[in-house]
């Protein structure tokens, strides 16, 4: 029954989108002013409903409740409860749900909080939101429903891709999909305003908070999936320019230049119709993205079981939405009146170089990860990988970070490089250090010497816009920056070592020899078998010392999962302050004299988790600026409210003196 | 005044068209020479690819090809098609479902004494991970040995 | 993509995005369909089958090899295991088959005897022959990729048809009239 009625909420929240559109469309024509007053409580029960219909979903999940289809196929009641859970979006259909419930719980935030623009821009965007889930909603009920249910009921479930059994990629999709989805909410600001011709800072200030939400989800979802591709795959590399990172990758790159156009936009009302573009391409980055993993049309790693007719869905359903936004911008932008002016030295002239530079990178990538299809449209088959990726988007990356040493530091509408020049010392004599260390320490490739240098110049630089200012003074949005900017450094940094200064070894190995990596002396002790939930594995048991000191253990595991049946080597690390011990099991080797040898990979990768630790800082930086806003916000509410109080007290007063005045 | 900030936005303009369509251009000519061609041994024995070239290559492990060497972590094996060999050495850490008569794509480069070098193996074949190129790799299959 | 300022930028510029998006679809439907052609005709359809012999991979049945399928009559050859669940959404649509006449033989794909004598005994036995492919070699060489695939094999033993995915009931009549249409 449980099934049924998760499909029948979900009908019912597609109903109300639906009526969403058709309210609030009807609301911007003259004579329908009446629809205007339903519009945001149906949103909000509209994105309820979706939710509900997750979380009956997921029940289903943990009850593992084998009539429905789709818990057969992808759960199984051995599975631990965590990834029973995770199952639920560990698929397609579950995927898409979370998808629609995302979209419909932002909107409803936005219908619930959102009071700064005028209302026909308010209707104008949720409509927007209304007609994009509405596609979504359809998708799911004509061609992934995910509560069909299966006769007869399997004695037991098919089980999750090992692969994806795995705390941290149990809660990576949702992290990302709320920053995909939540870029659907600037998308639809973007709509409302080029309907009503309202762009200006009002229409940037009411975006931001949303953008910079959904760009922290994805922040960290990015940094989350990349240390699981990185531990997981048991490959050493932390990003592969696989399709599924790409597409993580090219709606992050757009909501980093929303965001900073935004900032113009909101301070100096210049970059009108370029915003807009932004908050159109920043969404759709996240459809292209999910329908080129989706469809199949691109295979990966990291892709769930693929069905072609899905895609001509998705692919129409993408037609009509960027499509249509992007015809609607074509007529409307024109329209969109020129901004105020800057000069190229100026806070704007930053701004505008680092959104060229993002714009050229995610250029870089989409024409990249789309290049395999145009071949194979011609008769060959290629595929691109990071031989392409980073020197090319390195070309454009590097010039954006030295433009970041001082771009922050400059004046709004006019500057003079000289008075920045002075304080750029410090930096540039970082950079020269850290260069000279790096050379010294035999790094000779350009770009690992490059990241070395600019790295630990950006830290220092990021800092500088504080210089003068009470540090606990300073605004919470200038600590959120200068953070962020830091991180981009640290992660630099982290990134330029691993190519740098990674050492790897690959041998055969007797239980008791003792093999060199590094600094590193590692024993391999034994090697058990081990037994798991729904797992048997060989572990491989390492004692290792860093430099002649205290020994730690390390157990990295050859698992065999047995539904559904597959094999994957588990990782073992040990980190340290200064990097990161990796180390494999693979397949055990017996040689002719009857000797067994177990094949171990081990890699020393100093400085490596900064990777990881800059992307978190980032976010966190994003965090501050996002409180910040939220905290201004909530005091001009309360400002307002309490002059709203005070006006209604005077009014009071004035009426009982007025009355008194009769009585007397 | 006025002249000036309008000058200067047509430079801004310009920087930003240059640097984007510099980078569409940049993008085409490094995938020209970037991009790692799929081939099967048929095609990698009639027209070798450079030997610093990254190539794939796709196939069938030969039965009773695969030798381990005696450090114990490379493997010498031929990916066959049927019409054409290839010897392949690889070392590291082999994937499940790497065994003879499965299929294989290799990522690597042909050296000059016609050993391909692999870097890595994709050889998964469950229902949940096709390598695109293994789907229709039809002249593969054929060549595999049947169970007699 | 072009740039701010659409006071300077000339018009036709802000169809440039859209124009790069036309592009874009158009791509990738070349790429939809394509694949599409490829996936659903093997190559094998038209070719005999390759020689094989298969054990035995139930008790209850015998084991399967080429010759089995030279009879004259058109048979059907489905991929399956027990481990596989769309195969138990399949397994009535397959009884009902095998009510009308059609002879199914099948090849297990890495199964295990006890799983699969449980699977036979409680989504039932529409099958004449099991034979057992434990790596998945047959499964190869035939052009099959995923479980479940049902072939329609004449009476000389050539590939006519490959079904991907499991047989749906309204499916049940466009297999009969295959199998008539390879007599």
């Amino acid at each position: 029954m449980l099934p049924e009625i998760g499909l029948g909420l979900l009908w019912l929240a597609a109903a109300l989108a639906g009526l969403q559109l058709l309210a609030g469309g009807l609301s911007l024509s003259a004579n329908g002013g009446g629809m205007a007053g339903i519009v945001r409580p149906v949103a909000i029960v509209q994105g309820i409903l979706a939710a509900a219909a997750l979380g009956i979903l997921i029940w289903l999940f943990v009850q593992t409740d084998l009539s429905v289809k789709l818990v057969a196929e992808n759960s199984h009641s051995a599975k631990p409860l965590m990834y029973k859970i995770a199952g639920t979006w560990g698929n397609h259909e579950g995927s898409m749900l979370l998808w629609v419930t995302v979209m419909g719980l932002g909107g409803a935030f936005v219908a619930a909080v959102e009071r700064r623009l005028p209302e026909p821009t308010m209707m104008a965007t949720l409509a927007g939101q209304a007609f994009v889930s509405l596609g979504f909603y359809a998708f799911l009920l004509f061609a992934s429903n995910p509560f069909a249910r299966l006769y007869p009921a399997p004695e037991d479930g098919n089980g999750l891709n090992p692969l994806l059994q795995d705390p941290g990629l149990a809660f990576h999709p949702p992290t990302l999909y709320l920053g995909y989805v939540g870029l659907s909410i600037a998308f639809s600001f973007a709509i409302g305003a080029l309907i009503t011709r309202q762009v200006g800072p009002d229409f940037a200030r009411a975006m931001r908070p949303w953008v910079l939400g959904a760009w922290i989800f994805l922040t960290v979802g990015i940094t989350a999936g990349s240390y699981w591709a990185y531990y997981v795959l048991g490959w050493g590399g932390w990003w592969f320019w696989d399709p599924v990172e790409n597409a993580s990758l090219m709606p992050w790159l757009a909501a980093t230049a929303l965001l900073h156009s935004c900032s113009v936009l909101a301070a100096r009302n210049a970059l009108r119709a370029w915003t807009v573009m932004l908050g159109v391409v920043a969404f759709s980055m996240s459809m292209v993205g999910t329908f080129l993993v989706r469809s199949g049309i691109l295979t990966s790693v990291h892709a769930f079981a693929v069905d072609p007719r899905r895609g001509g869905f998705i692919l129409a359903l993408l037609a009509i939405y960027i499509g249509g936004a992007l015809l609607l911008f074509a007529l409307r932008a024109a329209t969109v009146t020129e901004g105020e002016r800057f000069a190229i030295i100026s806070r704007e002239g930053a701004l505008v170089f680092n959104n060229v530079m993002l714009s050229s990178i995610l250029g870089i990538t989409l024409i990249g990860t789309l290049y395999p299809l145009f071949t194979e449209a011609m008769g060959t088959k290629v595929s691109v990988g990071p031989p392409y990726f980073t020197p090319v988007s390195a070309m454009f990356a590097v010039p954006m970070f030295v433009v970041l040493l001082f771009g922050p530091m400059l004046r709004w509408r006019r500057d003079k490089f000289s008075r920045v020049s002075g304080v750029l010392a410090l930096p540039l004599v970082v950079a020269l250090i850290a260069g000279g260390w790096a050379f010294g320490a035999g790094v000779r490739h350009v770009l690992p010497l490059l990241g070395l240098a600019l790295g630990p110049a950006l830290v220092v630089a990021s800092v500088l816009p504080l210089r003068g200012r009470s540090v606990l003074r300073a605004p919470l949005s200038l600590w959120g920056m200068v953070i962020a900017h830091a991180g981009i450094g640290v992660a630099l940094f982290g990134m330029a070592s691993d190519s740098a200064f990674t050492v790897e070894k690959l041998v055969a190995a007797k239980v008791g020899e003792v093999q060199q990596v590094g600094p590193w002396s590692i024993r391999l002790a034994e090697v058990a078998p081990i037994a798991g939930p729904n797992w048997t594995a060989m572990e491989g048991v390492l004692k290792a010392r860093y430099d002649g000191g205290a020994e730690v253990t390390l157990r990295p595991q050859s698992r065999t999962f047995w539904a559904p049946l597959q094999t994957n080597a588990v990782s073992a690390l040990k980190g340290r302050w200064n990097g990161q011990l990796y180390t494999v099991l693979g397949d055990e080797t017996v040689s002719d004299k009857g000797e067994s040898r177990w094949q171990l990979r081990l890699w020393w990768k100093p400085y490596v988790p900064l990777i990881w630790i800059g992307g978190l800082l980032v976010a966190l930086g994003g965090g501050l600026a996002l409180l910040s806003r939220v905290a201004q916000d909530l005091k001009r509410r309360l400002a307002r409210a309490k002059g709203g109080h005070r006006r209604d007290e005077v009014a009071a007063l004035v009426k009982t003196d007025a009355a008194k005045g009769d009585a007397a | 005044m006025a002249v000036r900030a309008k000058h200067q936005r047509l430079v801004l303009l310009g920087i930003a068209l240059v640097a984007l369509i510099g980078a569409g251009l940049l993008a085409t000519w490094a995938l020209r020479s970037q991009a790692s061609y799929f081939y099967v041994p048929a095609d990698m024995a009639a027209n070798p690819p450079e030997s610093d070239r990254a190539v794939r290559l796709g196939g069938m492990v030969e039965r009773g090809s695969m030798k381990n060497a005696p450090d114990g972590v490379t493997v010498n094996f031929i990916v066959s098609d049927g019409k054409a060999r290839i010897p392949v050495r690889f070392a590291g850490i082999r994937p499940a479902l790497f065994v003879e008569g499965s299929g294989v794509v290799a990522e690597g480069k042909l050296g000059r004494d016609g050993i391909f070098v692999a870097d890595n193996l994709l050889a998964k074949h469950d229902e949940k991970y096709v390598p695109r190129e293994m789907k229709d790799m039809q002249q593969a299959r054929k060549a595999i040995e049947n169970t007699k | 993509m072009s740039k701010d300022n659409p006071a300077k930028a000339p018009r036709w510029a802000l169809w440039l995005p859209l124009a790069l998006f036309a592009g874009f679809v158009a791509l990738v439907v070349v790429g939809l369909v394509k694949p599409k052609n490829t996936d659903i005709a093997s190559q094998m359809v038209g070719k005999p089958l390759p020689a094989f012999t298969l054990r035995a991979a139930a008790d209850e049945r015998p084991g399967l090899a080429t010759a089995d399928f030279q009879t004259g009559k058109p048979q059907l050859l489905n991929i399956f295991a027990s481990w596989c669940i769309p195969c138990r959404a399949e397994a009535p649509v397959l009884e009902e088959l095998r009510r009308q006449g059609v002879t199914i033989n099948a090849i297990a794909i890495r199964d295990h005897k006890a799983d699969l004598a449980a699977f036979l005994g409680q989504y039932g036995n529409p099958y004449a022959r099991i034979g057992a492919d434990d790596v998945s070699a047959v499964q190869l060489a035939i052009g099959s990729s995923g479980v479940p695939e049902t072939f329609v094999i004449d009476g000389k033993g050539v590939i006519r048809y490959q079904h991907i995915g499991d047989i749906r009931p309204e499916q049940i009549p466009d297999i009969l009239r295959l199998l008539k249409e390879a007599q």
